[in-house]
């Protein structure tokens, strides 16, 4: 499962890293012809430029959780822009500097009386600008037509369990808007610096589907 | 009539499914080039998400089942490259054909 | 404002999920106006439509299966798919 590196080196493996997949010496795929000979179709035509493409991949490898972390991090010891985030999220994630390009972005506040999941149940959309490229099971069946329908046992089987008392808003992202969750800040972790909290920042539970806990 | 009067396959919501696999891969290149043909050509007005969507969605269930993400997203890439006239059918096969004949792997194809 | 979602079932490239179809909610927030994801699909240009927030109760969705009533679901929902209640 993907988490936080902070303390060895990234040599030879992918931005988030892990290996990468040992593709280059793997049985060429119909696909890959495909998407090999489009590519180099729509760069003999001058449609897109091999630079483009490369700095395209580059920017969405440089989109990670860690991006998102450092935005809830600063809404848990800013309340002014915890109150810009809620507002327009957008504006205030471009306001720290991340290009997140046109992306429409709603910010979502779990609190004592709310926990917030999103999922979208037509096809897999996500706050990819912000955070990167979704995990598999998001896109998968499962996920998208279960959550809308028992949001609790999913997150159970997630491992976060839900008091009765507090109420579950699931969010199906269906047009133009893409939305990330601001968990709420652990008492455990109260008193830490910006910094320092970004750290406990999962992806999950910028999805909704996790809570926030101490880096390993 | 039944109350979903027209439901299609890809519309989710509601039904039922068994448990959530947890699994997670990092992306090959390859799958990072489709990501990036994608945005690329959406934002030189020859496709759209919503027409990238569409013809997810007409390739009907069995290819949801047996294709992975990437692999549907450059299908559905390509239909659309050629029905924006960016690229021909023939200029396709003939340049698949090309590369097919560089080597059996990724990267000597690349 | 309470707004019921159309149950329309046309063909094409449609955002509005079949689930939320006839089911009753509150508007949330009124977002602004888009490209039509319905013309998008097909490369046609129509205007620019409304979009909308909309919240439903769980019960109202799904009834005795929902796991709590009181839960709810928000989803985008293009104007031209709800009608007023």
């Amino acid at each position: 499962m993907p988490h936080d590196h902070h303390d060895h080196s990234h040599e030879g493996l992918s931005p988030s890293g892990h290996p990468y997949r040992a593709d280059n010496d793997t049985d060429l795929s119909y696909w890959q012809v495909m998407e090999i000979a489009l590519r180099e179709l729509l760069i003999e035509k001058g449609h897109l430029s091999a630079a483009q493409i490369h700095a395209q991949i580059n920017a969405m490898d440089s989109r990670s959780p860690a991006n998102g972390a450092r935005v809830v991090a600063r809404a848990w010891v800013d309340p002014e822009f915890k109150a810009a985030l809620l507002a327009d999220a957008g504006e205030a994630s471009r306001a720290m500097g991340f290009d997140i390009g046109p992306m429409h972005l709603i910010a979502l506040e779990n609190t004592d009386k709310v926990h917030n999941v999103v999922v979208c149940t037509l096809c897999s959309c996500y706050p990819r600008n912000l955070l990167g490229l979704p995990p598999d099971w998001y896109k998968s069946r499962a996920y998208r037509s279960r959550t809308v329908i028992e949001p609790r046992k999913v997150l159970s089987e997630f491992g976060l369990n839900l008091p009765e008392q507090m109420q579950v808003r699931v969010h199906d992202s269906t047009a133009d808007m893409r939305y990330i969750v601001i968990p709420a800040q652990p008492e455990d972790s109260f008193g830490l610096c910006e910094e320092a909290l970004a750290a406990w920042v999962t992806r999950d539970s910028m999805i909704g589907v996790g809570l926030p806990s101490a880096p390993q | 009539m039944t109350e979903f009067f027209g439901k299609r396959w890809h519309d989710m919501g509601g039904d039922p499914a068994g448990p959530i696999n947890p699994d997670e891969h990092d992306f090959a290149l390859w799958e990072k080039r489709v990501d990036a043909l994608m945005v690329l050509t959406s934002a030189a007005g020859l496709m759209t998400t919503d027409s990238l969507r569409r013809v997810l969605e007409d390739m009907g269930p069995d290819a949801y089942e047996t294709m992975t993400y990437y692999e549907r997203w450059i299908a559905s890439v390509a239909q659309n490259m050629v029905e924006a006239g960016a690229v021909t059918t023939e200029e396709l096969g003939a340049k698949m054909a090309e590369v097919r004949a560089r080597g059996t792997t990724y990267g000597a194809a690349s | 404002m309470k707004v019921r979602v159309k149950s329309h079932w046309p063909p094409g490239h449609i955002r509005t999920p079949a689930y939320l179809r006839g089911k009753i909610g509150q508007i949330e927030r009124r977002i602004g106006l888009f490209n039509n994801p319905e013309d998008s699909a097909y490369r046609q240009d129509g205007p620019q439509r409304e979009l909308v927030r909309v919240r439903f109760n769980m019960a109202d969705i799904w009834g005795a299966r929902a796991e709590r009533g009181e839960d709810v679901i928000e989803a985008e929902i293009y104007a031209h798919w709800l009608e007023p209640v």
